[in-house]
């Protein structure tokens, strides 16, 4: 069985009273890429967002259970330095507006440290090669970062998660905001990606689960209802409700 | 398409998560500015406080019937607010009557009638208007305003309305009408701009449905954008309303600085913030400092009810910040 | 001519829209005398060459008098909307600070409810607390350039504070979100991130506050009188001091035709300033907000 990064334990999460999702049990195979699927408000979101404990900084939200990263629960450690460990992409690219492409990627390591000018250069021009975008951006990376096109903004966020060196990286939805090319270009990407990084994306895209993921979790109502290797969730899925989702019986 | 082979990590993987994270500037930072936001409460209450200190000493010499007493004799230290309230009062619901029909028109033409590429501009224009400091106002009420009222519209109203004796007296061209008409102008750009932001702000969908069953462009604001914004527009009239009572030069400037109660709309009259401009520092002793800082009080307790209930009215109406009018 | 009931609704809607365009002239008509009016009066005199740098002249009424200058007056405005802005500004964007980006309860939004407040009452009553507080404390004071710049620095506070909080508020979450992700703490997103992304409305904001003290008179009639003398070292904030403003108020009623024609001419420069500055900030507004919805 694969050495397994990131486990989530028996993890329930409030907006108020209701829970979002309830009671999940997951493990996160590390250095392989994990789909989380399901219907519109199925709690994927909410997920991902307590992996990197973004959900308690919204008003009225807790959490009850653990999630472990290596040997540690995170809601034991300071924030702060979990989501140095846990890095996030959004769905809508969310580039900091003001600054070049540059202070983008550069932004972690300029806020959280001194590095030399040297030592930020090279982190900046890795994180922009493993984020596919070095090549279109490198005779100008000093440029805003508004002037790129939607998908290359994405990529760049990327490529500023990456520069602060996570050992796991989360992205939720990244491609629903994007056309198909700019999409399929993230997907190759999240290929490579899963050579040095746990990846763990939500998508409400089945295809797209297919394509990029080794195992795949799929959650309903906020229950996790079925988790295993992609091929064997799709081919031949346990539960009926699994099922019935991946047959399009509902979406 | 091929992508490059990203280059080997050229130092250690987990870095930045290995160093150490303080907590105390984000506590530090979070206590200072909660020192400084508290400052801002303490502002407000300071003010007050302030003012109902320094009343102490006229109260216990006149009572509450300071509030009614029509005599301020600095002479015989004899003080009573009545002139000052009734001044205060008087000039801004003049101001109010003749913005009122002004503020809406203008409302209404820009965001209805007017074409699109003038409403800026023109919004712009009413919205200057604000930022005109009120002693300019003050400077051209007294060298425009007062001689045309003294020349024309002064007489013309002692002619044909003087039955009514509320135009009788010399007429000098100041007094409590004039400053009225400057508080008027004053307070047009306020009640204008929040009218417009909340006609504005109703949804096409109900101007569309009064458009489709025939209605005319007045009919669709009457029927359709009024009813709709009535309880923003309604704050915004009562912030105007706030300021006209506040403001100080204009009036002062105008309005011809008497010490009793006007007898005509064309006599002369006194704010209670004319009267704090006049007095306090060329008094005759504490107690008339006391008595005109009470006279402050009361204003500031005016000013509170009025802008505290505007402001609710128009925050429940724009769901949290009041509109840009200042 | 018969008028059958749709003809006369649409008479009536003509009506109104031709009344209402008069509104608008009769409401804009002041702001064009004024601003005609001032140039003709003081045209002449704002644009002699000392007018900005000279002392304020002497009473005359001859015609042949040289209206000199408003160099004290200038000086005094500068040296206590400078002081009022040391104070106000820090108070005012630190305060917003709380109310727009921590979660503190109900407190944040006392603080912001209150600002809204303090920005409605009269200044005239800003001076009077002043000068009531001095009169306690330290009636020393009284009377000097100092309580003259406490008593502005009270009307920009609330200023400051609304127009930074509102400027903070146009910055979008998804920004907090991305500086969150990347374990940045949160004083320094805060500062660093969300402030700069912000801070030409915190800026415009301020020249706002700075552009409404500059044209009080009222607050500085009851706190530091007036004065003819120049605005000379720091030992100056001990001494009434002169303000454009208040000299203004003074010399609009003047029997000498020199001080009079030096009125108009800063009734004209203030004009100016105010107005190129409140156009200026509203530009820099519209720019802001094309840009932090991310195109340009």
């Amino acid at each position: 069985m694969a050495p397994v990064k990131l486990v989530v334990d028996h993890l329930t999460a409030y907006y108020g009273a209701k829970p979002a999702i309830s009671d999940i049990s997951l493990q996160f195979p590390d250095r392989k890429v994990t789909a989380i699927i399901g219907p519109s408000g199925c709690g994927k979101s909410t997920l991902i967002r307590c992996l990197n404990r973004l959900h308690e900084t919204q008003s009225n939200a807790h959490v009850e259970g653990q999630v472990i990263l290596d040997n540690e629960d995170i809601y034991a450690l300071d924030p702060v330095r979990v989501r140095r460990r846990i890095g996030m992409v959004f769905q809508k690219p969310n580039p900091f507006v003001t600054m070049s492409i540059y202070d983008n990627v550069s932004a972690a390591m300029r806020f959280n440290g001194h590095h030399s000018r040297d030592e930020t250069d090279k982190a900046v021009i890795r994180s922009l090669q493993q984020a596919a975008l070095w090549d279109e951006v490198k005779d100008r990376v000093d440029s805003p970062a508004t002037s790129l096109s939607g998908g290359q903004q994405q990529r760049l966020c990327i490529a500023r998660a990456l520069a602060a060196n996570p050992e796991v990286l989360l992205m939720d939805e990244p491609c629903s905001a994007l056309d198909p090319i700019a999409t399929s270009k993230i997907e190759e990407l999240v290929g490579q990606l899963k050579n040095d990084y746990t990846v763990i994306i939500v998508t409400h895209n089945m295809q797209q689960a297919a394509r990029v993921a080794d195992f795949t979790a799929f959650l309903y109502l906020g229950k996790l209802i079925e988790f295993g290797a992609t091929e064997d969730l799709f081919e031949r899925p346990q539960q009926t409700l699994t099922e019935s989702y991946i047959t399009g019986r509902f979406g | 398409m091929e992508s490059p082979t990203p280059s080997p990590p050229s130092f250690p993987t987990v870095y930045l998560a290995q160093r150490p994270v303080a907590r105390w500037p984000d506590q530090l930072f979070f206590v200072v500015i909660l020192i400084f936001a508290i400052s801002i409460i303490a502002l407000a209450l300071a003010i007050v406080a302030i003012l109902v200190y320094n009343s102490q000493q006229s109260f216990r010499v006149f009572g509450w019937g300071f509030l009614v007493s029509s005599t301020w004799n600095p002479n015989a230290q004899i003080f009573g607010a009545l002139p000052f309230v009734v001044g205060t009062l008087l000039t801004s619901a003049i101001a109010l009557l003749i913005a009122l029909p002004l503020s809406l028109g203008s409302a209404i033409f820009l965001t209805t009638v007017a074409p699109r590429w003038l409403r800026g501009p023109l919004g712009t224009a009413v919205e200057l208007l604000a930022a005109i400091p009120s002693v300019i106002y003050g400077f051209w009420g007294l060298w425009i305003v007062v001689p045309f009222m003294r020349s024309t519209v002064n007489p013309a109203l002692q002619q044909s309305l003087g039955w009514t004796g509320a135009f009788s007296g010399p007429n000098t061209g100041f007094g409590v009408l004039t400053a009225s008409i400057i508080l008027a102008v004053m307070i047009v750009p306020t009640i204008s701009a929040i009218s417009r932001d909340t006609l504005a702000a109703v949804p096409a969908t109900q101007k569309e449905a009064a458009l489709s069953l025939g209605a005319t462009t007045w009919e669709t604001t009457r029927v359709a954008m009024i009813p709709y914004s009535r309880s923003g527009i309604v704050g915004g009239v009562i912030l105007g309303l706030g300021r006209a009572i506040g403001e100080t030069m204009a009036v002062l400037m105008v309005i011809g600085n008497s010490d009793k109660l006007p007898l005509s709309l064309i006599g002369n009259g006194s704010t209670i913030s004319t009267l704090i401009a006049n007095e306090l520092l060329s008094n005759t002793g504490p107690l008339q400092i006391s008595a005109i800082l009470e006279c402050g009080l009361v204003l500031m307790l005016i000013s509170l009810a009025v802008n505290v209930g505007a402001r609710l009215l128009v925050w429940r109406f724009a769901g949290g910040q009041g509109g840009k009018a200042e | 001519m018969k008028f059958d009931r749709f003809a006369r609704r649409k008479l009536l809607s003509h009506t109104i829209t031709v009344l209402a365009g008069l509104t608008v002239v009769a409401v804009l008509y002041p702001l064009v005398d004024i601003v005609y009016v001032a140039f003709v009066h003081g045209g002449g005199v704002l644009f002699q060459a000392t007018f900005l740098t000279a002392r304020n002249p002497t009473p005359c009424s001859v015609v042949s008098c040289a209206s000199v200058g408003i160099a004290p007056d200038i000086e005094g405005t500068a040296a206590m909307v400078g002081l009022a802005a040391l104070i106000s500004v820090p108070i005012g964007v630190l305060a917003a600070i709380l109310a727009s980006e921590y979660r503190t309860g109900g407190f944040g939004r006392a603080v912001s409810f209150t600002a809204d407040v303090l920005s409605g009452v009269p200044s005239i009553l800003m001076g009077a607390f002043v000068y009531g507080y001095l009169v306690i404390e330290n009636p020393a004071l009284v009377e000097t350039a100092i309580s003259g710049g406490l008593a502005l620095s009270a009307i920009m506070i609330p200023i400051v504070t609304r127009t930074t909080e509102e400027a903070l508020r146009t910055v979008p979450n998804s920004m907090r979100e991305a500086a969150i992700a990347l374990g940045i703490s949160k004083w320094k997103m805060t500062l660093r991130i969300v402030l700069v992304s912000a801070l030409p409305g915190v800026v415009t904001g301020v020249l706002l506050a700075i552009m409404r003290a500059t044209g009080e008179a009222a607050p500085l009639i009851v706190t530091v009188g007036f004065s003819n003398l120049p605005f000379d070292s720091l030992s100056a904030y001990n001494r009434p001091a002169g303000s454009l403003p208040v000299l203004i108020y003074n010399f609009a009623l003047s029997p000498y035709s020199n001080w009079l024609d030096l009125a108009w001419g800063a009734v004209l420069f203030l004009l100016i300033a105010i107005l190129i500055v409140n156009v200026l900030s509203r530009y820099v507004i519209h720019r802001m907000t094309v840009k932090m919805s991310g195109g340009s």
